[in-house]
């Protein structure tokens, strides 16, 4: 039981940021707080994509050697990704003997890490229009209390004063 | 189809697929830049012109010359990312294109209503991004994109629909919690997606399904599943998850509101139709069980507690945007049923609720761009004022509740019958009664309009009739025009959405 446990510690801190942030963003009232706890449940998903691409005895993903294979080198990149997604399905055409040089050293797959970079700008382009919406709500209402910010709503649509 | 796909020169149709979300995104930056909002609106009206082009072309070279797989960069699929258009998302890419098209002509006047002067070139600009946001959902294959299209799309609909700030500040509120419950279903999906290329190793939607198919699910898969759907439900305003949609429709700027609603939760439909159906098998255990005891179960609960809800609105765009929550839960049935009956059925509502809503948005943005209503009170007398817009109006509400004669007769029909085939009659049954509630509150904006006499204006005068700008007119009577013609020449819709029901279920 240990054992299944600590063989899965990344999902530990993964799933407590998690729910931090979820219950953040339940929970308080506060429309910054509430993007804080936006931006955290966002960052646990960029850490279980970073610990997916983690290969046990894996070395960073760098080729080694001719640093200035040109073409062949991306070609050998990609292929090298790939193979590491799909196993030991060879990849065609004239990358292929690299990659099979590549096969030999075992890399971590350096896919997740790419994708994670186009989240994190989605994370921090969501955040900024958040904050800029917060900043023209506290120009319109006064405040930035949600509690607040109903009242004044309800006031409006009934028509009463609060 | 054979004039559509020759419709452009060759060098251009073969990039037409990256060329349909590269150009709205170019056209974006120079959007941006142009001085007055009249050259933003400009160039905005020629791209979305182009983007209707394209859409048309590929639609001619899916029907002539089958699957599209375009390799973006030269990057072969399954390693590059690959853009694929079937006949399942060329329906999508071409309600896009042409309802987006209408949109923008509709969208001069009625921004310049709306947005303050200096905002209008980055409005437009806004716009695009969402625009190419939306086109790039649709058409990638590969289910990262997916995830970054749909941000792409949602953070530029956060700002359009804060936009109506200058109308009513609860645009604002609107806005924001739309912006935190979006982000936390686009997460949700991405988390989703994470978990499938973990069980699959690959990002490429044909891929997965190939691999999945292979390797059969797993405990990793069915997570995958739940977070999938919770996310791309977020984004369709699925029944439960729909909050965001009412408050976002009602203040956002009509255009925006007019735009959104024929596309953006279609849009993301679209997406949950092509994980649930391409990426996980309709035969899997766990996806079939959902079928029944997820989707149609809340697509009916949606049917009659929005229709509910619409009925006692006093906002009448807030009205119309709980209908479109009962809509969506019509969808998520015909999608239950899980046969190609249902889920043609489905598609078929799909674009038959695009041509009523953006007619039905488009004329209360008419009313609200001559009189100023919002409310359904306020709506009385306009069938006097307003005779052309409210006519238009009638068209699509009556559409709205499935009156024979109009497309929303077709889409039910074919909905019920799909239903039979199933043996589900309570489906049947509650179809029925949510038309009933709808015509229950489709009568309450009616009898405002038609009626009640108009309030009258200073001095004790009736106001005199007003005429919609003929931007304004065009579009939205094309709209209502399309709501009966296609009931007559029912073939081509009908034949989309089979075909699209078809391209997943593999069938003939």
């Amino acid at each position: 039981m240990l054992e299944i446990i600590l063989e899965r510690f990344n999902y530990i801190p993964i799933i407590i940021l998690m729910m931090t942030g979820l219950y953040v963003v339940i929970a308080t009232g506060n429309l910054v707080k509430r993007l804080v706890g936006l931006s955290l449940f966002q960052t646990s998903v960029f850490l279980l994509y970073i610990t997916m691409g983690k290969v046990f005895g894996g070395q960073p993903p760098i080729i080694a050697g001719d640093a200035h294979g040109g073409d062949a080198g991306h070609g050998a990149d990609a292929a090298a990704g790939y193979a590491a997604g799909h196993g030991a399905e060879a990849a065609a055409g004239h990358a292929a003997e690299t990659a099979h040089h590549v096969a030999e050293i075992a890399y971590s797959n350096p896919l997740p890490h790419v994708l994670i970079l186009t989240a994190i700008v989605v994370g921090v382009a969501t955040l900024a229009v958040g904050l800029a919406l917060v900043v023209r709500i506290r120009e319109a209402y006064g405040t930035i209390e949600d509690d607040a910010l109903n009242a004044a709503d309800y006031s409006l649509e009934t028509g009463s004063a609060e | 189809m054979d004039m559509l796909a020759s419709l452009l020169p060759a060098g251009i149709a073969v990039h037409a697929p990256a060329l349909i979300v590269v150009i709205p995104l170019i056209m974006a930056a120079v959007a941006a830049f142009m001085p007055k909002g009249l050259w933003a609106w400009g160039v905005t009206l020629v791209t979305a012109i182009a983007v209707a082009v394209l859409s048309l072309n590929i639609l001619g070279q899916v029907s002539t010359g089958g699957v599209i797989s375009y390799a973006m960069g030269g990057w072969l699929p399954p390693v590059g990312i690959e853009l694929r258009v079937d006949m399942l998302n060329v329906p999508l890419l071409l309600l896009v294109g042409i309802v987006g098209l209408l949109c923008v002509i509709y969208a001069l006047p009625s921004v310049a209503d709306e947005i303050a002067k200096k905002q209008q070139a980055l409005f437009y600009s806004a716009f695009l991004v969402c625009f190419a946001g939306l086109l790039g959902v649709t058409i990638t294959g590969d289910a990262f994109n997916v995830f970054v299209f749909l941000e792409i799309s949602s953070i530029s609909t956060y700002t359009i629909i804060a936009m109506g700030a200058g109308k009513d500040r609860r645009a604002l509120t609107a806005s924001y919690n739309y912006l935190v419950l979006g982000t936390i279903g686009a997460t949700f999906f991405v988390i989703g997606v994470g978990f499938l290329y973990m069980a699959t190793g690959t990002l490429n939607i044909a891929d997965m399904a190939a691999v999945l198919e292979q390797n059969g699910h797993d405990r990793v898969t069915q997570a995958a599943f739940a977070f999938i759907v919770v996310g791309l439900g977020l984004k369709a305003a699925m029944f439960p998850l729909h909050v965001w949609l009412p408050n976002a429709y009602a203040f956002a700027p009509n255009f925006v509101t007019a735009f959104l609603a024929s596309t953006a939760t279609k849009v993301a439909f679209y997406a949950l139709i092509r994980f649930v159906f391409s990426v996980f098998h309709p035969e899997v255990s766990f996806v079939a069980l959902s079928f029944t005891w997820l989707f149609a179960v809340v697509g009916v609960i949606a049917m009659i507690v929005a229709s509910v809800q619409a009925v006692f609105q006093t906002d009448a765009r807030r009205l119309l945007a709980y209908s479109s929550v009962a809509q969506v839960g019509y969808m998520m049935l015909g999608l239950g049923m899980g046969t190609a009956a249902g889920l043609s059925a489905s598609m078929l509502h799909l674009m038959n609720h695009a041509l009523m809503k953006g007619a039905l948005f488009m004329a209360l943005g008419a009313f609200a761009l001559n009189f100023g209503v919002r409310r359904v009170k306020d709506l009385a007398g306009l069938g006097q004022t307003m005779p052309a817009s409210s006519a238009a109006f009638t068209v699509a509400s009556l559409s709205l509740v499935g009156v024979p004669l109009t497309v929303g007769f077709t889409s039910k029909w074919y909905l019920v019958t799909a239903a039979l085939e199933r043996g589900w009659w309570w489906a049947v049954a509650a179809l029925m009664l949510s038309s009933l509630l709808a015509l229950a509150y489709v009568a309450r904006l009616l009898s405002a309009i038609w009626m009640e006499t108009p309030p009258a204006g200073k001095a004790g005068l009736a106001p005199a009739r007003r005429l919609a700008p003929w931007m304004v007119l065009a579009p939205m009577s094309l709209l209502a025009f399309a709501n009966i013609y296609f009931f007559f020449h029912a073939a081509p819709l009908v034949g989309l959405a089979r075909a699209a029901a078809n391209a997943v279920m593999g069938g003939n």
